[in-house]
């Protein structure tokens, strides 16, 4: 297929290096209109894919962020009572007919991200992120959604999707996800780059990061993830890092042991990792990257 | 096809197309038997994948199974083995069910625990966990004649001397019926047990609208409950062999009756054991779980199996109001004091470490094994378990949490 080569490649130009199975599952996507599941350890660059896939496409990036006890006025649509109280009060001693049309009319209808993803002309990227932070119920009303990509608001009416979203969900793994979300879903496992696409996505986000440096950087985080930390660094902790390095004024980490070993803040988040990762590690593990 | 003019290479082209799908959906019925929760859409457009030019490129292809038929992480990192297996006829390390299922039959499976004429096959491995019909020769004809107080006199029976195969299935039932009463009386305690509100402003001028705004009936909001959640880690190896029988049973009603449960098995190495488990039919859950518990018969490694949960599956399955219910006889063949480090890393994560110990029933045993002397000081609750009262005897103690 030609078109996987062409995601890829467009998706690197808005700076999201991906994989090659990465490009097939966005292809997929599209041929087969299935939402698209991803799923991995924290900070692999899960929610970016949603907002590179947006740029892909030239379109909107709505974002639903889950949570424990996220309902439906909050995600789906809410009718605002304020609003409709004004007009009540407005129109005291009118038709109580008319005045019920009127309160319940689109003018008083709050869009929430769900609602506001199926009415748009052109289809947007709806990124439902965490859904494993949501509760059972909420999943399986988002389950109907995603089927049926139509809304019953019983005061209105049903509305129907002008546009079917590109759906990206993203999991934690905190909770176990129903099977019927899963297999609705396309499925891709989000891991740790490999070195070489690892230092491409430092060259790609960080300016003034040179080839040498990123490679660098890349391998010393590879080697660092292989030892046994509670919270292992993800994309985003290496970006910090190689972003602090660059302000620096770093250009070779073998000149700097020192400062390598400091700023190792940005990719240790735990007391614990920080000792174990002690100055004779860090030089050992820095003694490795050529 | 009969309409237009039947060429021989449009009849050729059918004949293909016939292979494909009856391949396709042969793979279909692998896939399930690993394990894969796959339904007629995923085959439709599986179809309809192969019919767009993918099947011309093998690599391309299964990138695109893998996305369209993996549904969790365990699936992703099984998938390139079947599919290269299935379709490039590569030899895989696996024990995947595969193409013949004449493998199956004679797979010692842990369903000759309901099938009794089938008890003695089998002898080593997963087949560790039969309890033995030759371990108590003479009372074989014992326990038939006993009549309507047999479901009592059970109760005191330590499982390991359970000989005859209908008493073994009558306890097996009784456990199954004992997870099922526990769940029914723990939730509603729950229930009862709900207090404390904060007003919720915005849903009480929703409510008041009727009213003119002014607000007659409040709403009140309220912490949601969770339910408590039971993880029970069971011990799998050759010296629980003569429970293990009777706990999965246990296991299998909890499963299906508490809300939120899950399961593994440990022997060397951790199962996570729930989906297998979640099977409607007992019989067919205790088969699938003779393929996730091979492997045993090297001793028992419990602090690295509980070192792969915490790592692993820990933050997962464990939240706030959770249990950890570890059956095992805390006979440790690894590293001891590893197996310290982890029950007080687990210790800090969830609510209560119930240990269960068959052994500690039998006269004179006292807690001298290396490994079960480096747990104990972070198990909230330690008893015996080897018979269906004491298995009775823990839900006051659930019931509370």
């Amino acid at each position: 297929m030609k078109d996987r080569e062409e995601i890829a490649e467009r998706l690197a130009t808005c700076g999201y290096i991906a994989d090659a199975e990465l490009a097939t599952a966005i292809s997929l996507m599209q041929r087969l209109r299935r939402p698209l599941l991803l799923e991995g350890e924290a900070g692999v660059g899960k929610t970016e894919v949603a907002k590179a896939l947006a740029f892909l496409h030239g379109t909107e990036l709505i974002r639903l962020q889950c949570y424990e006890g996220l309902d439906q006025s909050s995600a789906l649509y809410e009718w605002n009572y304020q609003r409709q109280l004004l007009a009540i009060q407005a129109h005291h001693g009118g038709d109580a007919d008319a005045i019920e049309d009127r309160i319940f009319s689109e003018k008083y209808l709050l869009e929430r991200p769900l609602l506001a993803a199926i009415r748009r002309d052109k289809p947007p990227v709806l990124l439902i992120d965490e859904i494993d932070r949501a509760d059972d119920e909420f999943e399986a009303f988002l389950l109907e959604l995603l089927s049926d990509f139509q809304v019953s608001i019983p005061e209105l009416g049903t509305i129907k999707a002008t546009s079917i979203p590109h759906v990206v969900l993203t999991s934690n793994a905190t909770r176990e996800l129903s099977d019927a979300l899963r297999r609705r879903c396309l499925y891709h496992y989000v891991d740790y780059p490999d070195v070489d696409r690892e230092a491409r996505i430092i060259m790609a986000r960080i300016d003034g990061a040179s080839a040498s440096l990123s490679l660098q950087i890349a391998r010393m985080v590879e080697s660092i993830r292989k030892e046994e930390l509670r919270k292992v660094p993800g994309v985003a902790e290496t970006l910090d890092w190689a972003a602090a390095l660059v302000g620096l004024d770093v250009h070779d980490l073998h000149d700097v042991p020192e400062l390598v070993h400091e700023t190792l803040m940005c990719l240790l988040k735990t007391h614990e990792d920080r000792t174990r990762l002690n100055r004779e590690v860090a030089e050992r593990l820095l003694g490795k990257v050529a | 096809m009969s309409c237009c003019g039947t060429t021989p290479s449009h009849d050729e082209l059918d004949e293909v197309s016939r292979l494909v799908s009856t391949k396709l959906a042969a793979f279909l019925r692998t896939l399930r038997d690993n394990g894969f929760a796959v339904g007629l859409a995923e085959g439709r457009d599986a179809a309809a994948l192969m019919a767009q030019g993918f099947a011309a490129r093998p690599p391309l292809l299964r990138s695109a199974f893998k996305h369209l038929f993996s549904a969790r992480r365990s699936d992703w990192d099984k998938f390139d083995g079947i599919f290269d297996a299935f379709w490039l006829g590569k030899r895989v390390r696996s024990r995947s069910l595969a193409i013949g299922s004449a493998k199956a039959a004679n797979n010692p499976s842990l369903k000759s625990l309901q099938d009794k004429n089938l008890a003695k096959g089998g002898g080593q491995s997963a087949t560790d966990q039969i309890p033995s019909d030759n371990d108590a020769p003479g009372g074989g004809g014992e326990g038939r004649m006993e009549g309507a107080s047999a479901a009592e006199n059970l109760a005191e029976v330590d499982f390991r001397k359970l000989a005859d195969p209908d008493q073994v299935e009558q306890a097996h039932e009784a456990a199954a019926r004992l997870a099922k009463a526990m769940r029914t009386r723990l939730t509603r305690r729950d229930l009862l047990r709900r207090r404390g509100y904060r007003l919720d402003l915005r849903r009480t001028i929703h409510r008041n609208i009727s009213h003119g705004g002014v607000p007659i009936s409040l709403v009140k909001r309220r912490r949601k409950d969770k339910p408590l959640r039971l993880i029970v880690l069971l011990d799998a190896s050759g010296s629980m062999s003569m429970y293990t029988a009777v706990f999965l049973r246990f296991i299998h009603g909890v499963l299906d009756e508490f809300r939120e449960a899950e399961a593994f098995l440990f022997h060397t190495r951790l199962a996570h054991v729930s989906d297998a488990m979640k099977e409607k039919d007992a019989g067919r859950a205790l088969d699938r779980l003779s393929l996730l518990a091979q492997g045993a018969g090297g001793g028992t490694k419990i602090g690295e199996s509980l070192r792969t949960f915490n790592r692993w599956h820990a933050p997962r399955v464990i939240h706030s109001r959770s249990c950890v219910m570890i059956v095992s006889d805390g006979y440790e063949t690894g590293d001891a004091k590893l197996l310290g480090r982890e029950m007080a890393t687990l210790g800090r994560r969830c609510r209560r470490i119930v240990w269960l110990n068959p052994m500690m029933a039998w006269e004179g045993y006292a807690p001298e094994a290396r490994g079960i002397k480096a747990a104990l000081p972070h198990v909230d609750l330690y008893a015996p378990a080897n018979t269906l009262k004491s298995l009775a005897a823990l839900e006051p103690y659930l019931a509370k949490l």
